[in-house]
């Protein structure tokens, strides 16, 4: 399995994710720099957290027109696996390969902190390492993360299993909605991402890299790199 | 030519800092203010002389950069000095 990291001028987590897929892997990940046109033959996209762009205009609307993404795009459409987190997530719905948009936190607040979130849907490349229902503790760190999308997109999300996790409490709230504590964005129906109609594309809040070693206070993300390699090696 | 572009939320999507600019200018004592949405100014020069042109050539960019459609309108004023 080959794996390729996006640098954009201002993404931060990009070394962090780089590492937590090596060790998944057992192999080294490319970096390709954002002004790329070409990129080498690759099993996996990985759009990285971050501040690219200085989050000028609004957040991922500079990376989303960037020259590697017209080649991140081409991939996805011929079915390669792309994973945006946090800022990598608002790049995706920027660039049309995931739908809604990403707002400022209905609470005003920059968050970061654990949160608990529900496997909505364990048959996918993604999330095949995790049982259906399963509720993992994984760090969010962002200020515009309130996931919005019209009513007709959230039916088709819904109907087409597309909701990849969703924010929920300890117990994963099997029978109701999380409480607000739980949503720390205040993001529609508590979605924490989703994936396209294939399921080749996730975009996500939190962040799988920052709980993927104990040092980390957490491991709950490596089961997403874990599933990854499973579906892709 | 000069444009500009005014860029706003679409109804229904929720403008945390309009609704904290609504409170404070309670706060302030100002009553009888309702809701409270903030938008974005965003001012072109433009070589282009023809209006209907330069009006074409701006709706082409808010369409691909200046604002995103699924939560956001756009107005585009044109100022023909």
């Amino acid at each position: 399995m080959k794996a390729s990291v996006i640098v954009f001028p201002g993404s931060n987590c990009d070394r962090d994710i780089q590492v937590a897929l090596a060790n998944s892997m057992g192999g080294p990940v490319d970096m390709v720099w954002h002004g790329e046109t070409e990129m080498a033959k690759t099993d996996l996209i990985v759009l990285p957290g971050g501040f690219s762009y200085g989050d000028y205009l609004r957040c991922g609307a500079m990376s989303a027109r960037s020259p590697v993404m017209r080649e991140v795009v081409a991939r996805a459409e011929q079915g390669v696996a792309v994973l945006g987190i946090c800022n990598g997530f608002q790049i995706l719905l920027e660039a049309g390969l995931l739908p809604g948009a990403l707002l400022l936190n209905a609470g005003r607040n920059f968050v970061c902190r654990d949160v608990n979130i529900r496997v909505e849907n364990s048959q996918t490349p993604f999330t095949n390492g995790y049982e259906q229902g399963q509720v993992l503790r994984i760090p969010v760190a962002h200020h515009d993360g309130q996931y919005f999308a019209d009513p007709d997109t959230l039916v088709e999300l819904r109907a087409a299993d597309r909701i990849a996790f969703r924010y929920c409490g300890v117990g994963g709230d099997e029978d109701g909605a999380a409480g607000p504590r739980d949503n720390p964005n205040g993001s529609i129906d508590d979605i924490a991402g989703i994936f396209n109609d294939r399921k080749t594309v996730l975009g996500l809040m939190p962040h799988p890299e920052r709980a993927a070693d104990p040092v980390h206070g957490g491991t709950d993300g490596r089961g997403l790199l874990a599933s990854l390699v499973s579906a892709l090696a | 030519m000069k444009a500009r572009v005014h860029i706003s939320y679409k109804t229904g999507v929720l403008d945390p800092q309009g609704k904290a600019i609504g409170l404070t200018l309670a706060n302030l004592g100002f009553a009888g203010v309702g809701d409270v949405r903030q938008g974005k100014l965003i001012e072109l020069e433009l070589a282009e002389t023809n209006a209907d042109k330069a009006r074409v050539s701006v709706e082409a960019m808010c369409e691909k950069l200046l604002a995103n459609t699924v939560i956001e309108n756009y107005a585009i004023e044109l100022d023909n000095e």
